[in-house]
């Protein structure tokens, strides 16, 4: 049953992905973005013959269709074609810059995460009280305030004023990757890391914070109350096991939302991650480098989205037991 | 000895709740006070089943609240109440909540959907209590939804079994269920009470609730209007004291089915005296004007100017005498 779902799952994800290389392919042919200029740029002055041969063995004359089936059929073999601004595979750039990414991204989710679901928690179970006013103003303060500005802010404050963060990249200036320690690198995750999941753990928070609130209000807390629960009772034994799952959803599906923030926050942080990178080729007409970001971007949301999905069936009883 | 068997388990003196709210047709946002429970009176001792009987909006769920201590935070109960001749106070109800005094709730949405039964049903008597309910084994193993409706009342008053409560108050435990089901219900119900504990049943169910409680408080537009024996109410209209309960057994099916004209009043539009009044066919200029006390009458108590009766008053359980023991 679970490898039903998962192939129909899987069946989708590939239709999608499909849908998204045609219209990224359609947008990036009808944008300005001219690509044989981009390339001429690297390789210095160039004649207008020159020019005109490059397009021809390009085959940017030839049909958007054409070109498009000639990308999509070298895809499919696992050619992501050649970066025009790092002048390197594709697909060697995104495995590189993912597993920066991917440090920062997933310490940022999980700090905002845990970050925002106990401020949830603590909002929802003082409901009213100061403890909630704060918190909660605290959330819709943040959650609208622009990343990059908060990130410049504590560039400014944390790294410039105080010197307690290095101001940007993944790794000390001027040393060897084989030397760098995990300690360093982790100095240098910290601020990009804290100013991404600072974007996300409102979201988090405020939904915990109701979600918590309507199940102390619920009818089975009401019975547990007139069962002789106390108060951190009730929240150790319905209050958590009522709140987490949505939580979890909710996190799991904000993969969209930390993506779309780690290309803002590596841009402010100088940190070479995939964001950095999707920003780099879009402002540098690197049309290779960009779609492959596109696709990869989606499958990486795709697979956020589907483990919600698959926890859910795990998590939920009501629909573990009805399957079994 | 004589005098402890007289003292009811739970007794409840001029009980109120009222709910503090904002106006929100104010543009001052001024605060009101809305009364739910205006007056209500009743006591129920040991081996007792008490009906707490009224159409729904009258504000009876709220007593189980009440009485318990878990009233929603902007609502407000006044009044005396004593659990066993002491004074119900906050501490002593967090103290009583869960193992003298154990509630019955309405359906199986008071359970927590994410626990599997057993822990909700936890206590050492639990298997002996399922087995005489009738509830297989695995039950324990059960998720709240995958239980029938049938099996999910029995759990539910199994948690009320499990512990050693002397008063258990059950709040609408009938709706939803086939005639079958509610009459076992409160066949189990009765055998509680009959093992020598204080049963509450709150009930908008008179006719079932007569078949089965030893007396029946009835409850209008938030008090006690009277409390009979059942017995009245088995024996007909004419047994009974209040204008309102004699229009209820008159509504009944078997009693001819006769409705009567006006609603029930909002607890914030209650008229001035007696609250039927603008319902009841012997209605004076006093009872609109002013509230008619409770008063002992016929071995039960009415709340009504023109309740007559016949002299011979005798009732060893009424609020009253209870008083009158101490």
């Amino acid at each position: 049953m679970l490898l039903k779902r998962f192939a129909l799952y899987l069946i989708r994800v590939i239709s999608l992905l499909f849908a998204v290389s045609i219209i990224s392919f359609a947008l990036v042919s009808a944008s300005p973005v001219d690509p044989v200029q981009q390339y001429m740029m690297g390789i210095g002055p160039v004649s207008d013959e020159q020019r005109s041969e490059i397009e021809a063995y390009w085959g940017v004359d030839r049909p958007p269709a054409e070109r498009y089936w000639s990308w999509i059929s070298a895809l499919l073999h696992g050619d992501f074609g050649v970066s025009l601004l790092y002048r390197r595979p594709v697909i060697e750039i995104i495995s590189e810059r993912f597993r920066n990414s991917l440090a920062l991204m997933m310490c940022a989710w999980v700090f905002s995460g845990i970050i925002g679901y106990s401020l949830g928690c603590v909002m929802g179970m003082n409901r009213n009280r100061w403890q909630d006013k704060i918190i909660r103003k605290l959330c819709y303060l943040l959650g609208s305030v622009p990343t990059f500005w908060l990130g410049l802010v504590f560039l400014m404050v944390f790294a410039v004023m105080l010197g307690w963060f290095p101001v940007g990249f993944s790794t000390p200036i001027g040393m060897r990757d084989s030397e760098v320690t995990i300690w360093q690198r982790l100095h240098h995750l910290v601020l990009p890391a804290f100013t991404l999941s600072l974007m996300s753990f409102s979201n988090t928070a405020l939904h915990t914070r109701q979600k918590m609130i309507d199940v102390m209000n619920s009818e089975y807390v009401l019975f547990a109350r007139a069962r002789g629960e106390g108060r951190w009772m009730l929240f150790w034994r319905h209050g958590l096991r009522n709140t987490v799952l949505p939580a979890v959803t909710l996190q799991f599906a904000s993969f969209a939302e930390l993506f779309g923030g780690s290309v803002l926050a590596e841009n402010v942080f100088s940190y070479p991650g995939l964001g950095s990178a999707v920003a780099a080729a879009g402002l540098n007409s690197d049309v290779p480098l960009l779609l492959g970001i596109t696709l990869f971007s989606t499958l990486f949301v795709c697979v956020g989205n589907m483990t919600a999905n698959l926890l859910y069936g795990i998590i939920d009883p009501k629909i573990r037991e009805v399957r079994q | 000895m004589e005098n402890k068997q007289n003292t009811p388990v739970l007794e409840v003196d001029g009980l109120s709740v009222s709910f503090r709210m904002y106006d929100t047709a104010d543009r001052a946002f001024q605060q009101k006070n809305l009364q739910v429970i205006t007056d209500l009176s009743m006591c129920v001792h040991a081996g007792e089943v008490l009906a707490v009987a009224g159409s729904s909006g009258s504000g009876k769920s709220l007593l189980a609240s009440a009485i318990l201590g878990i009233l929603p935070d902007n609502a407000v109960a006044e009044g005396s109440m004593r659990y066993q001749g002491q004074e119900l106070t906050p501490e002593l109800q967090r103290k009583l909540r869960g193992t003298e005094i154990a509630l019955v709730p309405q359906s199986v949405d008071f359970l927590d959907p994410l626990m599997r039964v057993g822990a909700q049903t936890k206590g050492n008597r639990r298997a002996h209590i399922f087995r005489r309910l009738g509830l297989p084994e695995e039950t324990v193993r059960c998720y709240p939804f995958q239980l029938s409706g049938g099996m999910a009342r029995r759990v539910l008053v199994s948690t009320a079994l499990i512990t050693d409560a002397r008063l258990i108050i059950a709040d609408e435990p009938t709706p939803g269920m086939s005639l079958d089901q509610a009459l076992e219900a409160l066949r189990s119900f009765r055998e509680i009470a009959d093992a020598g504990k204080a049963v509450i049943l709150i009930t908008h169910d008179i006719d079932l609730a007569f078949a089965f409680a030893d007396r029946i408080a009835v409850f209008y537009a938030g008090m006690t209007v009277e409390t009979a024996r059942a017995e009245d109410f088995r024996a007909g209209a004419e047994a009974l004291r209040h204008p309102y309960s004699k229009a209820l057994w008159r509504a009944l099916p078997q009693n001819g089915f006769e409705p009567i004209a006006g609603f029930q009043p909002y607890a914030d539009n209650l008229p001035e005296g007696c609250p039927f009044a603008p319902r009841c066919s012997s209605r004076s200029p006093r009872c609109e004007r002013e509230l008619p006390p409770v008063r002992a009458l016929r071995g039960g108590e009415v709340r009504c100017f023109y309740a007559h009766g016949r002299p011979e008053e005798t009732c060893q359980y009424t609020l009253t005498d209870a008083r009158r023991g101490e």
